[in-house]
């Protein structure tokens, strides 16, 4: 609390030395730790390239409360400039029409070209209206990918699996060998909105939410999303994969010690793991199953976005425009990239990585990249689902359940379809 | 403070006495006419009571107000749209069954909580209070706890009663108990309540010492030559005379189980509940300030709200008269 005070207080002061005349705009973010820095380097980049605007980052502590914070404000009127939502809260900002002023015309109205394709295929549409238009600026982009312990393939004498199916005919050899075959950290994310993703399967009606809120039904007991779940559950009982609850670090943490083969994480875990794993790793796809025809599509970004909040005046609209410009530039998108984990979200950043060969380096931060750069289909764009949070944690309840033994698949994901749909039903009425 | 004095004990045993209200210009009776000062102003007592009325306004009557009209709202959060359903929030929290079970899962841990906190509290305030030789080792030792922040006694319990790195997780494997905090909802449970007792034995512990020390002597003694059985004694001498303390323990421990305990929650099911208990002002929060829905949340609010008025009644007008002051 006192860093972050003390922080707050530097940025506060930094931008009153530097702005006599400049415009002033503020900047609410859920992040901590190292990625909290880092957005304050951005920051001190931003401030000293230009003098005509000077930004103040202020840490809102998670990503909920910041999403708190600002809804709290804004209904008082003094809102931030600059709000970072994370994916769950997209479509709680998004169907708020009047909350935010679009990315994109924020930008072509600060006399910019906003181009769309710039941005990388599995970044374009999660924050984005029906139309396509950006509404939000794709901040901190992760995609889901697998984590491996090099050394326990090598010692199974197994290759890295790229489908289930090969996984399942790898894992009991895995377990001979003395290891975990796999864990995973968010089930939710990972194995229910990606899993729809990467198989290329409709996760909602009313085209996955995105078309309207009004009779919004998720198809929560698809057969596959079923079978997948049962094919955990029986690997679970067979010992080839464990479940440690629905706390992250949690299921990271017997990874990171080397009891595991392979563990399902977020593209932007690398940094942390670098640190903390005791043995080499390495890291591919997130596998899909090759028996599901059209599966094998790229994933939907998970991270936050940055919205441009209503009710500025012009000039500092101008600004905020300035600093979103700022921020996809090739250059500060790379620094962010190789400073957090998370992937560049420009074909242009991308490339300039490349070419510097950090990627030969770190051929594990280019996998979450190489991700969300794989041919999509019709439905791996994501979703936009209305209180979703809870939705989540409706999930996490009955995931839960299914581990303990306290549930069949077939009765958690009625109850999650049940009660979720409630739940959008709920939010139907929030626009009323 | 000058105040109006319309206390009868003083006055009537100072009347008694002879310095009655017309004895008032008597020097004698300065104090009597200090007591007797009446406020200059009709305004002026409003003006004193201004700021505690004001912060009672603040925060908590206009709060109220808020949550209760926003209960019969289902609500955009940015504040754009929203729908009256009068009192469907309510009727869609109560008979869902999630809020049942914590409803249940709510009065079961505070129930337990309170009464184990209590008791043990009780307990070695009894003993201490025995103690003659290192009685101030021992009861700083056992008030020591009490500075502890409640997330941090929460991140403490965590770590005891981790899946990977946890002491007693790795003790209880040894007897055979698979403890899975976190996963399992009766591991997650038992850790809970272990951790809440633990961070509220001291306070209780401390009021009950200084109870204790208050018991005259006199009166010990005189029940030490009447009976000879210690544990009698307790009971039928020493226990009533702490009875005031004990209610006011009573009522604070209870909604020290109810609300205090949320940090420890938050910390110890990491900010994700699954299926692990949690207590209904946990789930006001998460349903408010995570999922947004302020207007099931403020009905949830509305709820608890009326649970506590409740309570406190039946507290004040059940327990209470059993309780004596002397």
């Amino acid at each position: 609390m006192i860093k972050k005070l003390s922080m707050a207080a530097m940025a506060v002061a930094m931008s009153a030395t530097s702005s006599l005349a400049a415009t002033n705009i503020t900047w609410w973010h859920g992040m901590g730790g190292r990625n909290g820095e880092v957005i304050n380097e951005v920051s001190q980049k931003f401030n000293a390239a230009q003098t005509a605007c000077a930004l103040t980052p202020i840490s809102k502590g998670t990503y909920e409360e910041a999403l708190a914070s600002g809804i709290a404000a804004f209904r008082s009127g003094e809102q931030p400039n600059i709000l970072q939502v994370f994916d769950a809260g997209a479509a709680t900002i998004i169907n708020a029409k009047g909350a935010t002023v679009a990315a994109e015309d924020l930008i072509n109205n600060a006399g910019y070209k906003f181009d769309r394709n710039a941005f990388i295929e599995g970044v374009r549409y999660f924050y984005a209206d029906p139309a396509g238009k950006f509404i939000g600026m794709p901040f901190n982009s992760s995609a889901p990918i697998m984590y491996i312990n090099t050394q326990a393939f090598e010692k199974a004498g197994v290759a890295v699996p790229k489908t289930w199916e090969e996984f399942e005919a790898a894992a009991p050899k895995l377990k001979e060998a003395g290891y975990i075959a796999m864990t995973a950290s968010q089930l939710t994310w990972q194995f229910t909105e990606n899993f729809f993703s990467r198989q290329n399967i409709q996760f909602a009606n009313n085209n996955n939410g995105y078309d309207s809120v009004v009779d919004t039904k998720m198809n929560l007991t698809d057969k596959n999303l079923v079978m997948m779940f049962e094919k955990l559950k029986a690997w679970s009982d067979a010992g080839y994969y464990r479940y440690y609850g629905a706390g992250w670090n949690d299921n990271q943490k017997p990874f990171e010690e080397g009891k595991v083969a392979m563990w399902i994480g977020s593209s932007g875990s690398f940094g942390g793991l670098q640190k903390t794993a005791t043995m080499p790793f390495s890291a591919d796809f997130l596998p899909y199953w090759k028996g599901i025809q059209g599966a094998g599509t790229n994933t939907f970004i998970g991270g936050a976005a940055l919205f441009a909040m209503a009710g500025k005046p012009d000039a500092e609209n101008k600004c905020v425009a300035d600093f979103f410009q700022f921020l996809t530039s090739p250059e500060i998108q790379k620094f962010y990239h190789q400073a957090t984990g998370y992937v560049a979200i420009t074909e242009a950043a991308y490339e300039l990585a490349k070419k510097e060969g950090y990627y030969e380096k770190q051929p594990v931060a280019e996998v979450g990249i190489k991700t969300l750069m794989l041919p999509s289909g019709e439905w791996s764009k994501g979703y936009r689902l209305g209180f979703y949070p809870q939705i989540r944690s409706v999930m996490e309840r009955e995931y839960n359940k299914i581990f303990a033994g306290e549930t069949t698949v077939q009765k958690a994901f009625e109850t999650i379809e049940k009660e979720g749909n409630d739940l959008l039903a709920r939010f139907a009425k929030t626009a009323g | 403070m000058a105040y109006t004095t319309s206390q009868p004990q003083p006055g009537g045993f100072l009347s008694r006495l002879g310095f009655g209200g017309a004895a008032r210009k008597k020097p004698a009776a300065a104090a009597e006419e200090m007591k007797r000062v009446q406020f200059t102003s009709p305004v002026l007592p409003y003006l004193f009571l201004f700021p505690q009325l004001a912060v009672i306004f603040i925060f908590f009557y206009w709060p109220s107000v808020q949550a209760l009209s926003s209960s019969f709202y289902i609500e955009d959060p940015f504040g754009f749209g929203s729908t009256f359903v009068g009192m469907s929030n309510y009727t869609d929290a109560l008979f869902s069954a999630e809020y049942q079970s914590i409803a249940l899962f709510t009065a079961a841990f505070t129930i337990i909580v309170t009464f184990l906190s209590l008791s043990i509290g009780l307990l070695l305030a009894v003993k201490a209070d025995r103690i003659i030789k290192g009685s101030s080792t021992y009861k700083t030792l056992l008030i020591a706890v009490y500075a502890i922040a409640a997330p941090v006694s929460g991140l403490i319990g965590m770590m005891f009663f981790d899946q990977h790195i946890g002491p007693f997780v790795k003790m209880m494997s040894y007897l055979g108990w698979n403890m899975q905090v976190g996963l399992n909802y009766y591991d997650t449970a038992f850790a809970m309540i272990v951790v809440a007792v633990w961070k509220q034995i001291p306070y209780n512990f401390i009021f009950f010492l200084s109870g204790l020390q208050n018991v005259p002597v006199s009166v010990r003694e005189a029940a030490m030559i009447d009976c000879r059985s210690g544990f009698r004694r307790f009971w039928t001498v020493v226990l009533p005379l702490l009875a005031p303390t004990a209610f006011f323990l009573l009522t604070i421990n209870v909604t020290y189980s109810l609300f205090d305990t949320f940090g420890l929650i938050d910390v110890m099911v990491k900010d994700k509940p699954a299926n692990n208990p949690i207590t209904l002002v946990y789930k006001v929060y998460n349903d408010g300030f995570r999922g947004n829905d302020l207007g099931g949340s403020s009905a949830q609010s509305v709820i608890l709200m009326i649970v506590v008025f409740v309570l406190t009644i039946f507290q004040f007008r059940y327990i209470e008269r059993r309780v004596h002051y002397n």
